[in-house]
Formats: structure tokens, C-alpha cells, sequence
């Protein structure tokens, strides 16, 4: 898929509608069967799930995430959408933190049991524009999202990471071994620079000639706002990957939406699920 | 046990269907949503998300919220408004072999017979199912359900407008759901829908607000089912018009009971989004069970309840 089609596909949802069979061709959708190949503790509360997923692992793009019904939750009857952390021919992989019965009852979950996903879901990240330095911002479990992008990157560039604490920083090492410089900032000090990573983004940005920069984020919202501020401020891209509460993960529900700025409206709906999860800076009608 | 395949085909009020399974308005959006994962021309009907006249942008958001076997929504009936409808999503539906229930709603009465007007013509059009008891639009909306004059005059609006297979869906909410069932049918409606979800609320017990932005919602999901029965066993012994019952389903076995206790066709709902596999294995459930009980047709299973 080149980054013409993820744009006009991404900005034109009634395009895509009216033309079902392209937009077939770009995101085959399944819904597969998956085994747990792999369940291992990261650190904290984070987790890493590796899933069998032949039907679904080579289709996902950077930025893509996979709707997961949680076993053993009879009570529920919604989904959990997480973004894909790593995927290939075989499987998909999630990194996830354990923050309510959803992800609780995914945890205890074991190698060798089934679970159900369906997926790709959303458009994920454009590809990377040629000629500018790729930078990737990451708060908390929205490290996740990144780790595809940069893995099929040539160019090396910086990856800025933000948390509470020590253990609130993921991937940092694996950023390393791609040969990416990392940047690390915890509200307590723990590691890095003490402070919000937006401080650190700031002062990388300042001691720099050019902003050729083209960004890239995934993390709690008002680190995304606050980046997206700063694109628009300092005149560069930011590709924020949104994360919004979710019930049909496919764009039937219209449940996730979000104010996408409108010309002529001011401002209308956008599905994060369908039309989303990744909004350039400039589009998204922030909340006063 | 016959070797012979049941008749699976059902008519409802004209609407001819191959099977008796739909899915329930607002669960299954226009169509190309779920066409990568569903095919769609398994289906005995489609019920698209609810349309008005104009465009609408529905409710702030949050606009749904998990429960224990449920889910409260107040999305507000966003949509793209009868013209943009047949423009986004005629051309795509019109590739199916998928009768297409168009589920509509107005703020006012004459709202109602603006918006069948000016879809009834169109050719992608088979049916209209009449929304006269969504829980969350503020005007109009569960109004006309719940009063039997307002419900009459916004049947009779419509009626007017259109020939093809008018469905009112009833709301659950009612004191006695005969009333409007035969309202329903003295107004010259070919078949009615029940049920919309339950007027229902979830309060956060740490910020003490409503979990949704509209304050309160309708109740979907397993947790209906048993009301849904009980409303479509009462509805269905009261009217000779068929009954589409919905509320709740998420397996055969579920839809099964809907038909003995009265339903003619069945919407599955919630169920879309737990397993968006859901609708087919209901109609190849309801199949695999009228064989094993020796039912040649499904019309012969509607209504046994003893």
C-alpha cells in the first residue's frame, strides 16, 4: 500500500464506501481463530501475548490493531481492541497493561488456549516521508504501536519515550538495537530525565538547525495533544494514533468518534476505529 | 431426521426473505462495515442504521458503556440523512442478493413521512422499519412509542407515503404491548419489530456522573433477551401481522425461542459486536434444528409455545 492510497482512503471514507472492492483489496479483514503461542511478563503490569494468526499476522500495516474477545469474560459483549506490537506471516503480538476485568481475565489466560480476534482494524500510520528525520513519541503502553514502523524504517531517527515511572518506559532497548536514539523522560526520575517527555522533546527540538522532522505518536491523550500543539506551533507533521472507548471495532457502532476539523462545518465526526485510530495533528477539533 | 432441506423462507408483511434472520438497526451500520467479515448475501434481510430526512450528528460522546451481559448506548441516530444514504451506500447494497429494511425516525411527525417519501421510490428500498422508540433523541423518539395517539399518527403518516412493508418497532417500555401492537396493525402496518433496548443509566460511584454523555441509554445484549420473549409472546397472540423479534440473541438456540414464542423473523444486535460471526451461525443453527426436529418449513415452528 503506498501513501497515496492510505490518504485518500484516510481522508475520504465515503470514497472507500463507494468503492467496496478496492477498499477490500487494501484491508482484508478476518476474523480468526488464533492459539496463545507465547504469554510473557514484560515488566510491571505489562504483558506481551504472541498469538498463531496465518490469516491476519501478513496483513497488518504499522499502527493497525486487532479486536480481541476476552475468554473466559461470559459477561461481556464487547471486544478489546490493542494495538499490534509485533507481527509476521505466522502471529501477531500485543503488549498490553493490565488495567480492568478485560485485560484481567486476558492475563490469565494460557499458552496453548484459543482466542478469537478480528483484524487488521483502522488505517494505522502513512508511511514515513522521504527526506525527513522520523521521530516517535511513546507514553506508557503506546510504545506498542511503534515498534512496526520502525522496524521496516531505513532511516534511523529519535524515539522520545514518557511515563510516571521506570517501569511505565517499554521497548527502549529494542529502539536501541535498531539503532534509533532514545530518549527517556519519567515524571519521578526513575530513569531519564525527570519531567514531562514533552520538556525533553522540547530541548531536542530547540538545540536542532531544521525542523525536518516528521512525528509519530501513540500514548495517553493529552501527551498527543501537546504534540500536536507543538506540530502545529513549529510547522511539522504529527501522525497521533488516538485511542477512544470502542464497541464494534469495524466502524458500525459509531461509538469511538471523534471531532475531525471540518471546512465548511467546523467541525464533524470521524470514526477512530474506521476512519482513524492515526489523525494528522491538524485534523483533530480538539475539546475546549 | 430428514434428508430434505426446511424451507427457511419467511414473508413478512411482503418483505420476502430467504432465511429469518436480519440484524437489528444500529448494530451492523450501512452494509460495507461488515461485508469483509460477514457475507452478506447469507442474510434474510439487512436492517440499516436508523436514517431522518437531513443529516445528523447524534449525541457527545462517551456513547456506550459495557454492562454485566449488556450494553447501554446513546449514540443519538447519527447519519448521513435519506439523500446521502442513497448515495454512500445505494450502489454497494444494490451488488447484494439482500432485501433492505431502511430503518427510519423523526423528530416530528411530519419528519417521519418526509424521510419514507423520499426513500420509498428507490429501488434499493424493499421495506421500512419505523423507529418510534429510540431512548435517546430528545424530541419525537420514544415519545411516539409510548403513546398510543402519537404512535397511530406517525403510523398513519407513513402508511400514507409508501406501499412497501411498513415494520414499526415497538418500544419495550410500555404498560401493555397489545395496545400497540394493534394499533400498529389497525394502522395498516404489515409487521412490527420488538424490541428497541430498555431505557437504563450506570452512574461512575467515584466521579458520581453518568457513564454516558446523554446521561441515560438503552439496555442491549443477552441481559433483555428474557423481556424481548415475554413482550413478543404477548405481541404475537394479540395481531395477525408477523412479528420480528429481537433483543438479546447471540446463538441459535436464542433466535429459536423468539420464533415459538411468536416471531416470524428474528434481528440479532449486540451479538454483531461480541462476534460479528453471530448471524450465521444463527441461521445455520435454525436450519440444523428444524432438520433434527423434522420441521419441514420454519413457518411451522412460529408461535408452538405451549
Amino acid at each position: 500500500m503506498t501513501g497515496t492510497e492510505t490518504k485518500s482512503c484516510f481522508f475520504q471514507f465515503f470514497l472507500c464506501v463507494k468503492c467496496p472492492f478496492v477498499f477490500r483489496g487494501i484491508q482484508p479483514l478476518k476474523q480468526e481463530q488464533t492459539r496463545i503461542l507465547e504469554h510473557r511478563h514484560e515488566q510491571a503490569d505489562y504483558w506481551v501475548m504472541q498469538l498463531s494468526a496465518p490469516g491476519i499476522g501478513p496483513e497488518v500495516r504499522p499502527g493497525q490493531f486487532i479486536g480481541l474477545q476476552a475468554p473466559r469474560l461470559d459477561n461481556a459483549v464487547l471486544r478489546r481492541p490493542f494495538s499490534v506490537y509485533r507481527a509476521d506471516n505466522e502471529s501477531v503480538s500485543i503488549l498490553y497493561k493490565v488495567v480492568g476485568k478485560g485485560t484481567a481475565a486476558i492475563n490469565r489466560l494460557l499458552p496453548g488456549e484459543t482466542i478469537d480476534i478480528i483484524g487488521p482494524l483502522g488505517n494505522g500510520f502513512p508511511e514515513a516521508t522521504p527526506g525527513l528525520t522520523p521521530v516517535r513519541i511513546g507514553g506508557g503502553y503506546g510504545a506498542a504501536a511503534l515498534q512496526l514502523q520502525a522496524r521496516t524504517l531505513q532511516k534511523k531517527g529519535t524515539v522520545f519515550f514518557g511515563g510516571r515511572t521506570a517501569s511505565d518506559i517499554l521497548c527502549a532497548d529494542e529502539f536501541k538495537a535498531l539503532g534509533w536514539t532514545v530518549e527517556i523522560a519519567t515524571e519521578d526520575g526513575s530513569v531519564g530525565s525527570r519531567g514531562l517527555v514533552t520538556d525533553t522533546f522540547d530541548r531536542w527540538l530547540d538545540e536542532r538547525s531544521d525542523t525536518d522532522i516528521e512525528l509519530f505518536a501513540c500514548g495517553p491523550e493529552g501527551m498527543l495533544r501537546a504534540f500536536g500543539d507543538r506540530a502545529v506551533d513549529r510547522d511539522f507533521k504529527a501522525w497521533l494514533s488516538m485511542d477512544r472507548h470502542m464497541a464494534c471495532g469495524v466502524g458500525a457502532c459509531l461509538t469511538c468518534v471523534i471531532k475531525k476539523n471540518d471546512p465548511e462545518k467546523g467541525w464533524q465526526w470521524a470514526r477512530c476505529c474506521k476512519d482513524g485510530p492515526v489523525f494528522e495533528s491538524r485534523e483533530i477539533a480538539w475539546d475546549e | 431426521m430428514s434428508d430434505i432441506k426446511p424451507d427457511m423462507s419467511v414473508n413478512i408483511g411482503g418483505l420476502q426473505m430467504k432465511n429469518p434472520v436480519t440484524v437489528a438497526s444500529g448494530t451492523f451500520g450501512y452494509g460495507p462495515e461488515y461485508a469483509e467479515l460477514v457475507d452478506l448475501n447469507r442474510l434474510g434481510a439487512i436492517t440499516v442504521k436508523g436514517i431522518c430526512a437531513e443529516p445528523h450528528t447524534g449525541n457527545q460522546t462517551p456513547r456506550t458503556f459495557e454492562t454485566r451481559c449488556g450494553m447501554l448506548n446513546a449514540i443519538g441516530l447519527p447519519g448521513p440523512g435519506a439523500k446521502g444514504f442513497i448515495e454512500s451506500y445505494g450502489e454497494f447494497l444494490a451488488q447484494y442478493d439482500l432485501p433492505v429494511i431502511v430503518n427510519v425516525w423523526g423528530k416530528r411527525v411530519e419528519e417521519y413521512g418526509r424521510v419514507v417519501e423520499m426513500l420509498s421510490d428507490e429501488p434499493i428500498v424493499s421495506a421500512f422499519e419505523v423507529n418510534v422508540s429510540c431512548p435517546n433523541v430528545k424530541e419525537g423518539g420514544s415519545l411516539y412509542g409510548t403513546d398510543t395517539k402519537s404512535f397511530a399518527s406517525v403510523i398513519e403518516t407513513v402508511r400514507a407515503k409508501t406501499a412497501k412493508p411498513l415494520i414499526p418497532k415497538l418500544a419495550p417500555n410500555v404498560s401493555d404491548i397489545t395496545l400497540f401492537a394493534k394499533t400498529a396493525e389497525d394502522c395498516g402496518a404489515d409487521a412490527i419489530s420488538i424490541m428497541n433496548s430498555y431505557p437504563a443509566m450506570a452512574i461512575n460511584i467515584e466521579t458520581r456522573k453518568p457513564e454516558l454523555a446523554n446521561r441515560s441509554g438503552g439496555l442491549s445484549g443477552p441481559a433483555i433477551k428474557p423481556i424481548a420473549i415475554k413482550l413478543v409472546w404477548e405481541a404475537a397472540r394479540a395481531v395477525s401481522i408477523p412479528v420480528i423479534g429481537m433483543g438479546g440473541i447471540s446463538c441459535a438456540e436464542d433466535a429459536i425461542e423468539f420464533i415459538i414464542a411468536g416471531a416470524s423473523a428474528v434481528a440479532v444486535g449486540t451479538a454483531n459486536f461480541t462476534d460479528p460471526s453471530t448471524v450465521i451461525r444463527v441461521i445455520d443453527g435454525i436450519e440444523a434444528y428444524l432438520i433434527r426436529h423434522d420441521i419441514p418449513s420454519i413457518g411451522d415452528l412460529c408461535g408452538t409455545v405451549l
